[in-house]
C-alpha cells in the first residue's frame, strides 16, 4: 500500500507529519516496536532535511509485507558532495536553523544508522531523491 | 479477584448516558464509540486516565473505588493519603490536622505516602546516575501515563522507570516493617485518581498490590472534614520533606528528583505529543521525563474535591513552607529492601489490525479506501471519535458505512431519485381505479 504526503518548506512545523501517520500505520499492521522506531526516527530525519535544505517536496511510502520504502523529492539547491554530506557534524544549516537546535549534521548518518538501505541522488539545482529502506518483519 | 482479567475502574453508568459524543473525541486512546445511543468503552483500549469522566456532561461516567465501610473488614487499619490530599482542605493550619482527622474517623494509624515519594525520589536519583538505562527516563509515577505507553508506546517501554510507585512502597513500609507484627491489617490509599484504583486491582510491574483499598478522597472529604473541626491539639504531626509533599502537583517530583535536564508535562493530551517525540527522538536531549494524565498533576485528579488550581497552590505554599530534609531514605539500606518491579511490562498492541501482517495490509488498504470516502469532518454522530476511526471499526466488523450520517443522506437521496424515476414511470392505465373492484364486490 501506498502513502504520499506533501511537505512545504521551511516549515518546520510540519516536519514530521509523514513520519507520525507511517507509524501509526506501521503500529496498526503489528509491526515490532523496534522496527517502528527505526522507521520512524530514518522518516523523520530526511522530512526533517527536505524542509530545512530542500525548500519542501514529496513523500512516497510504499509499505509491503517485507519492506517500507519512503522516496522523498525535492526540487532544492541539491548535495553537490554527497560522501561529505554524510559525515558526521557536516552541515550546511544556516545560523537561524542551528539556533533553533537543528543542524548538527547528524541527520544523514542517523538516517543510515536506522534504515536498511539508503541511496541519495542529487543533481544540483534540479532534483534531489532520497530514498530510504526498512526491512520489516525480522527480529519478530 | 481475578487478576488476569483487566480490571478499570472508570465504568459506565448506561441511564445517565444519553449518547451525545463528548467522551469519544477527548479520550486519548480513541477507546470510547457510542453504539445504539450509548456510549461503549472497549476495555483493552481504556487507560483509566478519567478524562472521560472531566468531560461527560451527564455525569454518566464513574470511578469506581472502595467504600469507605472496606476497612471494618480488618483489625489494624492504616491510612495512607496521597501528597495531593494535603491540598483539599481550605483554612487548615497543616497537614497535622489532616494526619490527626484520618485517626479521628477510624484509623490506627497513618503513613504520609509524600515520604514513600522521597524515598523513590533518591532512587531516581541513583538511576539517572547509571549508564544502565536509555534517557530520558520517564517516570512511572503515574499509572494512567504507564498504561498509555503500553497500548500507544511501546517502543518507549525500556524507558520507563521500573520502581514501586510510591503508594505501593507506602504499603511495604508500613507491613514489612513499621507493623510488622499486627495481625489483620489493612492499608488504605486515600486516592486522587481511578488509575490508582486499577493500579492497585492489575497492577503493573507486580504480582499483588499490598495496598488492600483505595478510598477516593472525595468520599472521605466530608466525615474528615468535621473531624478536623473538631481537633483542638493534633496529635500526629508530618514527618515528610517539602519535596515529598511536592509531588501532589505537577513539576513536584521533578523537583525532588533534581535531574539538571528535566521536563514536567501534564494533561494527557500533551503528555501523548511529548512521547510521540520522545519516540522519533526529536526530543533527546533530556534525562528525565515527569509525566502526569492530569492537568495540574495529581492535584487535578477526578477523584478529588478542591478546585485544582486551589489544590496546587496550598500545595506548593506547603512545599516552600516545609524545608525539611529527606528523612525518609534510610529504608533504602535496609536489608531485604527492594524497590525493583518483579514483573516484565509488555506492550498491549491494541492498534493491530491482525496477527498476520498480509491480512492486516490488505485490511489497511480497505481501511484507507473507505476513509478516503468519508467526509473527514470527524463529527462522531457515527458514535466513532474520527472518519478514520469508523473506517477502522468498518474493516473490523463492528461498524457500517451507513453509519455515517453523510453516507447515509446520500444513500437516501439515490433512493429517493429512484423512487420519483419509479413513479414517472408507473403505467397510466394503472392509475385509473378498476371499476371491477365494484363489481366484484356487489
Amino acid at each position: 500500500m501506498n502513502l504520499n504526503y506533501s511537505l512545504p518548506g521551511n516549515d518546520m512545523s510540519v516536519a514530521g507529519i509523514a513520519s507520525s501517520s507511517l507509524k501509526k500505520n506501521l503500529m496498526q499492521l503489528g509491526v515490532a516496536p523496534a522496527i517502528v522506531k527505526k522507521a520512524v526516527i530514518s522518516l523523520y530525519e530526511a522530512e526533517i532535511n527536505m524542509v530545512i535544505h530542500g525548500g519542501g517536496g514529496i513523500v512516497d511510502i510504499e509499505i509491503t509485507p517485507e519492506a517500507v520504502t519512503a522516496v522523498l523529492t525535492d526540487h532544492g539547491p541539491g548535495i553537490p558532495d554527497i560522501t561529505l554530506a554524510m559525515q558526521e557534524g557536516y552541515s550546511t544549516a544556516s545560523d537561524l536553523i542551528r539556533e533553533m537546535g537543528f543542524g548538527a549534521g547528524m541527520g544523514l548518518p542517523n538516517i543510515k544508522k536506522n534504515s536498511d538501505y539508503l541511496d541519495i541522488k542529487s543533481i544540483p539545482g534540479v532534483e534531489t531523491i532520497v530514498t530510504i529502506k526498512v526491512k520489516l518483519g525480522q527480529d519478530k | 479477584m481475578d487478576k488476569n482479567r483487566y480490571y478499570h475502574s472508570v465504568t459506565l453508568d448506561k441511564d445517565l448516558c444519553r449518547g451525545c459524543t463528548n467522551c469519544i473525541s477527548n479520550c486519548p486512546t480513541e477507546a470510547i464509540r457510542v453504539r445504539d445511543g450509548k456510549a461503549v468503552i472497549i476495555t483493552e483500549r481504556c487507560i483509566d486516565c478519567g478524562e472521560c469522566i472531566r468531560t461527560c456532561p451527564s455525569h454518566a461516567k464513574k470511578a469506581v473505588s472502595d467504600p469507605l465501610d472496606i476497612i471494618e473488614k480488618y483489625d489494624y487499619k492504616v491510612a495512607i493519603p496521597a501528597p495531593s490530599f494535603y491540598g483539599q482542605f481550605r483554612d487548615i493550619p497543616g497537614p497535622e490536622y489532616i494526619l490527626s482527622a484520618l485517626l479521628e474517623v477510624g484509623f490506627d494509624d497513618v503513613y504520609e505516602v509524600a515520604r514513600a515519594a522521597e524515598i523513590v525520589s533518591i532512587a531516581t536519583r541513583d538511576l539517572l546516575k547509571s549508564d544502565k538505562y536509555p534517557k530520558p527516563l520517564i517516570s512511572s509515577s503515574c499509572p494512567a501515563v504507564v498504561r498509555l505507553i503500553q497500548v500507544k508506546f511501546p517502543a518507549l517501554i525500556e524507558h520507563v522507570i521500573k520502581i514501586q510507585s510510591p503508594m505501593e512502597l507506602a504499603a511495604r513500609i508500613v507491613k514489612k516493617f513499621i507493623h510488622k507484627d499486627k495481625k489483620n491489617i489493612g492499608v488504605f490509599f486515600i486516592s486522587p485518581c481511578p488509575a490508582k484504583v486499577t493500579a492497585v486491582r492489575s497492577p503493573i510491574g507486580d504480582h499483588e498490590s499490598w495496598v488492600d483499598g483505595v478510598i477516593a478522597a472525595k468520599d472521605i472529604y466530608l466525615p474528615l472534614r468535621s473531624a478536623i473541626k473538631k481537633i483542638e491539639k493534633p496529635v500526629r504531626y508530618s514527618n515528610s520533606s517539602g519535596l515529598g509533599v511536592g509531588w501532589g502537583v505537577s513539576d513536584g517530583e521533578g523537583e525532588a528528583v533534581g535531574a539538571p535536564r528535566s521536563i514536567t508535562v501534564d494533561g494527557i493530551h500533551q503528555v501523548i505529543k511529548v512521547l510521540e517525540q520522545i519516540e522519533s527522538e526529536n526530543i533527546d536531549d533530556i534525562d528525565f521525563i515527569e509525566a502526569m494524565a492530569c492537568p495540574g498533576g495529581c492535584v487535578g485528579g477526578i477523584m478529588n474535591v478542591e478546585n485544582t488550581f486551589i489544590a496546587r497552590s496550598s500545595v506548593k505554599n506547603l512545599v516552600k513552607k516545609n524545608t525539611n530534609p529527606f528523612i525518609s531514605g534510610d529504608i533504602l539500606k535496609r536489608p531485604g529492601f527492594d524497590l525493583n518491579w518483579t514483573h516484565e511490562i509488555y506492550s498491549k498492541p491494541i492498534m493491530k489490525l491482525d496477527e498476520d501482517i498480509r491480512v492486516a495490509m490488505k485490511m489497511m488498504e480497505k481501511l484507507e479506501e473507505i476513509n478516503s470516502s468519508l467526509p473527514g469532518l470527524d463529527c462522531g454522530s457515527c458514535g466513532a471519535p474520527t472518519c478514520r476511526a469508523l473506517a477502522e471499526d468498518i474493516v473490523r466488523g463492528y461498524a457500517d458505512e451507513s453509519d455515517c450520517i453523510f453516507i447515509l443522506k446520500d444513500e437516501i437521496r439515490k433512493v429517493a431519485r429512484q423512487m420519483a424515476q419509479l413513479e414517472k414511470k408507473m403505467p397510466s392505465a394503472g392509475l385509473v381505479p378498476k371499476n371491477d373492484d365494484k363489481i366484484k364486490k356487489s
